[in-house]
């Protein structure tokens, strides 16, 4: 028995080794790229795209370092365990200089915690749980997309403007959900220390009972309500919600919610005047981020979602880490990523020394209907450095290293 | 005091129905006693309260004279008595001295061994207990593929391993061809004079109680109603009126064989 | 009261998509006794052809007659999938299909992602039922007094088919005793056909109506799993009216659940199930399993033997070759072993129990998840060296399997699994919620080996002599009297009751060994991972196990091995193109089908029949 076994091990182990390697090794720069392509295909696939226009661009231009930029992807399944596997596969057999990719949390922190154990770099794209930079950060982990306290800080400066006293919560009951409740909370109470919470529900993730969360939110009667759901929670919360009237003179805020990814299936359900966070890539005509919407039509047939321009801002961001490293070696790479400026697609950004996160912000705004569709108006562009909380703070929350 | 089974006053209900109705009897060393009656008569439940599967409603149950009612039928086992099963019961996946060798481990108390080999265990014992039955040459083979009267003979052997004092058989020679029935019980008459075990058992086949039982007991609707040797047995009117007169479904079968 | 009332117009309407679902799992089980885990695929089909159809038909009769015509289509693909790849495998052991039920959940992802794309589709409105009737002052949306008006309904219907139709006796007939209804002349292969298809087109019904409450998402199908199969439980496998009952109440729990104890989505719903089974077994109205428990139909499994001379020297040269990869073979070839042989230990760890004891737990992930977050546990909050947390991680899942397998003994064959996956479902919903101690989702990162283990080929040495010697005292305990004694309960209890052996506490230590064997293959993949998520404990990763114990080959005592190592080596080539999911089931669907009795079984049979294996006839 053990010898099948073994020996069907070895099959499989000797049939990796067979397998072509991509190209000639020294030819290009090489990234391992990991991602959920085939779990959160949604997702994903506008963040590829992103990642290939802007490799296109770079490389027409001559490369880095005098050579092409080359991406590669692989699918971890949305297991953080895979990603591990593929993280190490990537910088030893296929000859990757550092890690992207990830929009799961925990896929992120997993890859994180191997990368600050094994000395690799990884520029964590899209995962927003606020500990991969604070709780869990290490030095060889960067994350460029604003995080969730950033993007709950946001919101809660809006709150705060108005005259809404009584608030009510409703998250997905996980990791993201409570950070995002706990960020809210902490910014509103410090901005408007009378608020109060009157009810907090935690649907299960992709599993709401949108009826009954309506319900319990109308019974605990808020002035406003901060919504963390998405997808297809999203989608049957805004129906229920609507139906029974539960948004009816009430402020509702949604994080991401105007995010293309989520407002777009809404169809012409998509809720009216709530206060988001999103990507109104319609309105965006000039300056860096009017161009790469423009290239990215031109390229696709397809318009940018906010996987998309966070894609290309990867690209972007690796690119100029590469040309400050001057080196495709490890040190010299996470070196260049400490206080690293890059003019990106959403202006001038910078990765902070002090928690390796970026400045990247947000547009915030409020919703609307324009041709049967749900869209941002009134936003603007938010900058991820005022969102962020004192050094001092940072600095308890980092473990010393 | 000589007998090795002994019971008193045995009575089963279930809600009001008497299954078993106030049933003593006792058994001698190295007796075969044959217990029958027609379907329904209560055998089974009788069987079934001496092997600790079913408690008594009332009454008592004494093995070699100390009480064993109520005990479970592992512990009943402990205390020396085998079993056979009508429909038998064998490990299908093991061999024919595997499942002899699983008897003598738990008789030896060794279930809960993890570093032997179990089939290099008791092999010797298991060997002798199957060259019994006769069943030494298949020792090997896969208990799966054998015969139905072999699988009685495997069985008959696995109940002897642990020594017992008292045999209790539910209907052996069931499912089996006429020639086979005799032999078997031939077999089991053999090992009560040579081994001085006590055997009771239940059994359809008048040929068979007749040939071979030392004793006979009677039950009908769950009360003892005869008593004796073959010959009383078939001269008691009260039996041929249950058996023949009763319009019982086992007088017009059974005597098809007679 | 007006609020009151509300909560249970809104809980007796989530019921209904709920019930039409999970009442089509309980017919397709209680006649044909497949475990079909590809039900929720069958919702989520249902949802997206309903979507599909409500594009193209018009207005409020279009939108019924989708309805109607997504239950019938996904009752077609049911059909289908009963024939080409359920009919080939009913003689194979009990439960095999699942595995069958499991291709079909990839391939049905696969194409879903490809017909209808990514981006999650928003169920159109039923025309005319936009808004809210008032009741009692609060608005209760139409399309909800809609459903559960209808559902009784249907539920009659069903009721009226089933206990008033000649096609309703004979189902209930193969529900109690499938040999009589072959008697009675009936081609019991059409009928379980038809079974097939009918709760197939309820899965489907039940996707499309729940469309104007939500939508179709490719997600769906594992959404929906684990509930209906708490309503089939909790009502009583095979039993319609006891998943009606089962349904409202779980839906009218949980909306109260979500009022009064918003932070118990999760956990509400498998305490209720495993309160339910430990009081009453089978569930509400279930009735008592008595044929084919314990996955032991089919041929008698053939002896076991210990390996013979040459079969040791063959696998101590298979082990030389592993201990020499590090020199000549990458360290990536390093890693992906390490991964194989933790797994292959995990799914052996599995197969000790469901090979030998005939114990099926659809909840081992519990024992390596375990494992897993109790070394991890230990070294974020007590600080503790990685030496002792990984002595821990063992003792601790053993200990969790026997206080588990306590309870889960009570009960046989499907119940049995069952109970087990409630739990592991319960262990999982606590550790995911449970953030303060656990992370929840965000896991526990940084768990990293001592010094003197940190390296990958140093790791390597250490996951190989570990998974290799427990698979190794794993094999050799099934030979030990210990192992035939579990082996001898599983043949037949009556027999080894009848000789002494406690066959109740001889399956309990076997449950509490192979969940520390779990834990052992847990600790190995915390180290090796340097983190762990909630996802080590969920339903997957038990079916994982499952799923290659049973490719692997149930009856043979490599089984589980063989298939640890062939599908985690496959899944590595896969998942490196781009539609693997849709190869990897039609793959599995393929094994299934020309080897019914596993790789292993499959193999030594044709060996056998070549000559090449003697077998215990020529002996």
């Amino acid at each position: 028995m053990k010898r099948k076994t073994f020996l069907r091990g070895l099959a499989a182990a000797a049939a990796l080794v067979a397998l072509p390697l991509p190209a000639l090794a020294q030819d290009t720069i090489k990234i391992g790229e990991i991602n959920h392509y085939k779990r959160m295909a949604a997702f994903a696939g506008p963040y590829k795209m992103g990642i290939e226009l802007a490799v296109e661009e770079v490389n027409a231009a001559g490369g880095v370092l005098g050579k092409p930029l080359e991406f590669i992807f692989r699918d971890d399944q949305g297991e953080p365990g895979e990603a591990v596997k593929i993280a190490e596969e990537l910088m030893t057999r296929e000859g990757a200089v550092m890690l992207t990719g990830t929009i799961l949390s925990n896929v992120g922190l997993a890859i994180s915690s191997f990368a600050g154990e094994k000395g690799y770099v990884y520029l964590a794209s899209e995962p927003l749980a606020d500990s991969l930079v604070w709780a869990q950060g290490n030095a060889y982990t960067f994350r460029l997309r604003s995080s969730t306290y950033m993007q709950a800080a946001m919101l809660a400066e809006a709150a705060a403007k108005t005259d809404a006293v009584r608030f009510a919560t409703i998250a997905p009951n996980y990791a993201y959900g409570k950070d995002a409740v706990a960020a809210f909370k902490e910014n509103l109470l410090r901005l408007k220390p009378e608020a109060e919470f009157v009810a907090e529900q935690w649907p299960a993730l992709f599993k709401i009972d949108a009826g009954a969360e309506v319900q319990a939110l109308e019974r605990a009667k808020p002035d406003a309500i901060y919504n963390v759901t998405f997808g297809p929670d999203l989608a049957k919360f805004v129906r229920d919600g609507t139906d029974r009237g539960l948004f009816e003179g009430r402020n509702v805020y949604g994080l991401l919610s105007g995010e293309p990814e989520y407002l777009d299936p809404l169809g012409d359900e998509a809720p009216e005047g709530w206060t988001v966070t999103g990507f109104p890539w319609y309105d965006l005509n000039d300056g860096p981020a009017g161009d790469f919407v423009a290239a990215y039509q031109a390229r696709y047939d397809d318009y940018p979602r906010l996987g998309s321009i966070v894609g290309y801002m990867t690209v972007q961001s690796i690119a100029a880490a590469l040309e400050r490293a001057g080196s495709t070696e490890t040190e010299a790479i996470r070196e260049a990523f400490e206080g690293l400026e890059v003019a990106s697609a959403m202006g001038d950004i910078t990765f902070r020394e002090i928690d390796n996160q970026s400045t990247m912000g947000a547009y915030v705004g409020a919703t609307a209907l324009q041709d049967g569709k749900g869209v941002m108006v009134d936003w603007e562009y938010k900058d991820g450095a005022n969102y962020l909380p004192s050094d001092e703070e940072v600095r308890a929350l980092r473990p010393s290293q | 005091m000589s007998a090795v089974l002994e019971t008193c006053g045995l009575t089963k209900t279930f809600g009001g129905l008497t299954a078993v109705d106030d049933v003593s009897f006792t058994l001698a060393k190295a007796e075969l006693l044959a217990l029958i009656g027609p379907n329904g008569a209560g055998k089974s439940t009788c069987f079934n309260m001496l092997m600790g599967q079913l408690a008594p409603s009332a009454g008592e149950v004494l093995l070699a004279g100390a009480p064993i009612t109520g005990l479970s039928p592992r512990q009943i086992w402990r205390k020396g008595v085998g079993r056979t099963f009508q429909i038998t019961a064998t490990y299908s996946s093991m061999t024919v001295i595997e499942n002899v060798q699983m008897a003598l481990l738990s008789h030896h108390g060794e279930v809960f061994r993890f570093l032997t080999f179990a089939h290099r265990m008791h092999r010797e014992e298991a060997l002798a207990l199957l060259d019994m039955v006769g069943m030494a040459e298949q020792a090997d083979r896969h208990c799966a593929v054998l015969a139905y009267g072999d699988l009685k003979r495997m069985e008959l052997a696995i109940a002897l391993a642990h020594e017992p004092q008292l045999l209790l058989m539910d209907e052996p020679t069931a499912g089996m061809a006429p020639r086979e029935r005799i032999a078997l019980m031939e077999l089991t008459a053999k090992i009560v004079a040579d081994r001085g075990v006590s055997v009771l058992f239940t059994e359809h086949d008048m040929d068979v109680v007749f040939a071979h039982a030392h004793r006979i007991m009677v039950l009908n609707r769950g009360a003892l109603i005869a008593e004796g040797s073959a010959a009383e047995i078939r001269g008691n009117p009260l039996v041929q009126e249950v058996y023949l007169g009763g319009g019982t479904v086992f007088g017009a079968e059974e005597t098809a064989h007679a | 009261m007006e609020f009151f009332v509300a909560q249970i117009l809104t809980g007796l309407a989530n019921a209904s998509s709920l019930f039409l679902v999970a009442c089509g799992l309980s017919l397709i089980f209680g006649v044909t006794r497949i475990v079909n885990f590809a039900h929720g695929s069958l919702y989520m089909l249902g949802a997206y052809t309903g979507y599909t159809f409500m594009q193209v038909l018009p207005g409020a009769v279009g939108f019924w007659t989708a309805i109607l015509l997504a239950g019938l289509t996904v009752g077609l693909i049911g059909m289908l999938v009963e024939m080409l790849v359920l009919r080939p495998v009913y003689r194979a052991p009990e439960l095999f299909q699942l595995v069958a039920t499991f291709g079909v959940i990839l391939v049905v992802q696969d194409l879903t992602l490809m017909i209808w794309g990514p981006e999650d589709l928003l169920g159109p409105r039923a025309p005319g039922l936009r808004g809210v009737y008032r009741i009692m002052g609060e608005p209760i949306p139409k399309y909800d007094i809609v459903l559960l008006i209808l559902t009784p309904f249907v539920a009659l219907a069903l009721w009226y088919l089933i206990a008033r139709t000649r096609v309703g006796v004979l189902v209930r007939a193969a529900t109690q005793d499938r040999e009589m209804v072959g008697a009675l002349g009936v081609n019991q292969a059409w009928l379980f056909t038809g079974v097939f298809a009918l709760g197939s087109a309820l899965a489907g019904l039940g996707g499309a109506l729940q469309l104007p409450k939500g939508g179709a998402d490719l997600l769906m199908d594992f959404t929906i799993l684990a509930p209906i199969f708490v309503v089939v439980v909790i009502g009583g496998m095979g039993s319609l009216p006891g998943a009606y009952l089962a349904a409202i109440l779980i839906s009218v729990l949980n909306v109260f659940g979500v009022t009064y104890l918003p932070q118990s989505t999760l956990v509400l719903m498998y305490v209720v199930m495993v309160v339910v089974l430990m009081i009453r077994p089978y569930g509400l109205l279930g009735r008592e399993e008595v044929a084919g428990e314990h996955g032991q139909v089919g041929e008698p499994e053939t002896p076991i033997k210990p390996a013979s001379g040459p079969v040791r020297l063959m696998v101590i040269a298979g082990l030389a070759v592993l201990a020499l990869v590090p020199v000549f073979g990458s360290t990536f070839a390093q890693v992906l072993l390490t991964d194989i042989v933790i797994f292959c230990l995990f799914a052996a760890s599995l197969h000790f129990l469901l090979g030998l004891g005939g114990l099926v737990s659809f909840g081992h992930a519990a024992y390596y998840g375990g494992g897993a977050y109790i070394a991890a546990l230990m070294v974020k909050h007590a600080g503790s060296p990685m030496e002792a947390a990984f002595l821990l991680a063992p003792l601790g899942a053993g200990l969790a399997a026997l206080a588990i397998g306590w309870v889960c003994l009570r009960l046989t064959g499907v119940y049995f699994a069952m109970l087990t996956l409630a739990f592991a479902q319960l262990i999982w919903s606590l550790v995911f919620q449970w953030g303060e101690v656990t992370g929840g989702d965000d896991g526990i990162v940084n768990i990293w080996p001592a010094d003197w283990l940190n390296g990958t080929t140093i790791y390597y040495y250490f996951a190989l002599a570990l998974s290799v010697g427990g698979i190794i005292v794993l094999r050799h305990v099934a030979h030990s009297p210990f192992g035939y004694a579990l082996r001898a309960a599983r043949d037949s209890a009556r027999q080894a009751e009848a000789t002494g052996i406690d066959t109740r506490r001889v399956q309990l230590v076997a449950f509490g060994f192979a969940g520390m064997m779990g834990g052992v293959a847990g600790g190995l993949f915390v180290f090796s991972k340097g983190s762990v998520f909630p996802n080590e404990l969920e339903i997957v990763r038990s079916f994982d196990a499952l799923i290659v114990v049973f490719l692997g080959g149930v009856k043979t005592l490599a089984g589980g091995v063989a298939g640890g190592a062939f599908f985690k080596g496959i899944e590595d080539l896969l998942t490196r193109f781009e539609y693997w999911r849709l190869v990897m089931g039609l793959l599995i669907i393929f094994v299934v089908i020309v080897a019914p009795e596993g790789i292993v079984g499959s193999l030594r049979k044709a060996a056998s029949r070549l000559g090449i294996l003697k077998t215990a006839e020529q002996t």
